[in-house]
């Protein structure tokens, strides 16, 4: 695997809209009105239903967990969302390699959209398997 | 306009517990479910859904995604359905403690910190104690917006500690 500083991760993209978004609500008890109804999505500012904050994170998880597999566990991640996944839109997560200290790796991690806006920028930390 | 969002009840309350809650144990289904939800529509990885692949990958059993909510739905403490109404009160927070909220109209998560600990296996059950780890506020692009930071520390049945997170729910 490698850890150079500045490597990227493989992306971890998809489209998304209700039939993701309704199958994370399932499973996470989130069948909130802003990400199932555009008139509620344009009552609270935004272009119409948008998708959840939580989805961006776990995405951000798979892009970290694909890449590390079985050499290493995640220890931290934290992001900030600062735009509303819309529906329609194609949703990549990315990761880049900013620190490397023995088995502790530090990346740099956000998901975008199709034109490489940037909705959930954040960091992430993992521990590489001795 | 308000020129601040927060009272003095509201900063009297910051490091409050908010809510303490205990999930039913966790079973491998929840977790597939899960698993199958944040991969949708390609197939997540077979450790989370495949006994042996599991037994072969560094954790040894079915582990759940880190990012997996053991608290959806149903909790055994509070004992039943976790009511949704209250959820979509902005003032909620507030309103638990017995004091006023700032009484604005839309809510969004703006963020969440998450650090990790023990990985959540079949047949664990979560604590989850919630505080109230503080307000701010800002003016943005829809007003004067109100940050609440919200820490949840989750332990496993061996109290060994599995996760913190620090969610800001961001108020408008």
């Amino acid at each position: 695997m490698d850890v150079a500083i500045g490597h990227e991760l493989p992306p971890f993209s998809r489209e998304t809209g209700f039939a993701v978004w309704n199958r994370y609500a399932a499973v996470n008890d989130e069948f909130v009105p802003i990400h199932m109804d555009d008139e509620v999505g344009r009552a609270a500012g935004m272009p119409g239903a948008f998708g959840m904050g939580n989805l961006q994170l776990a995405y951000l998880h798979n892009v970290v967990r694909d890449w590390l597999g079985d050499n290493g566990r995640i220890v931290s991640l934290e992001c900030q969302f600062r735009k509303v996944n819309d529906k329609g839109q194609t949703v990549t997560a990315r990761g880049r390699v900013v620190r490397v200290d023995g088995r502790h790796v530090d990346l740099e991690v956000w998901t975008e959209d199709q034109d490489g806006n940037q909705l959930a920028p954040g960091r992430c930390s993992v521990l590489l398997q001795s | 306009m308000a020129s601040t969002l927060i009272s003095e009840d509201m900063r009297n309350e910051v490091g409050r517990e908010l809510a303490r809650m205990v999930s039913y144990p966790v079973s491998a289904s929840d977790i597939r479910k899960w698993a199958l939800a944040v991969y949708y529509p390609e197939q997540p990885p077979e450790r989370f859904w495949d006994e042996q692949a599991a037994a072969d990958s560094q954790w040894g059993t079915i582990v759940a995604p880190e990012d997996f909510n053991p608290f959806a739905w149903l909790t055994a403490v509070p004992r039943g359905v976790r009511g949704q109404d209250g959820v979509r009160d902005p003032d909620r927070t507030e309103h638990a403690l017995g004091i006023a909220g700032p009484g604005l109209k839309f809510q969004l998560n703006g963020g969440v910190s998450v650090a990790y600990g023990a990985p959540i296996r079949p047949g664990d059950v979560i604590t989850s104690v919630e505080r109230l780890a503080g307000y701010t506020e800002r003016e943005g692009r829809l007003g004067l917006m109100l940050f609440t930071v919200y820490e949840s520390t989750w332990t496993n049945q061996r109290d060994e500690f599995v996760k913190r997170t620090r969610l800001t729910l961001i108020r408008y």
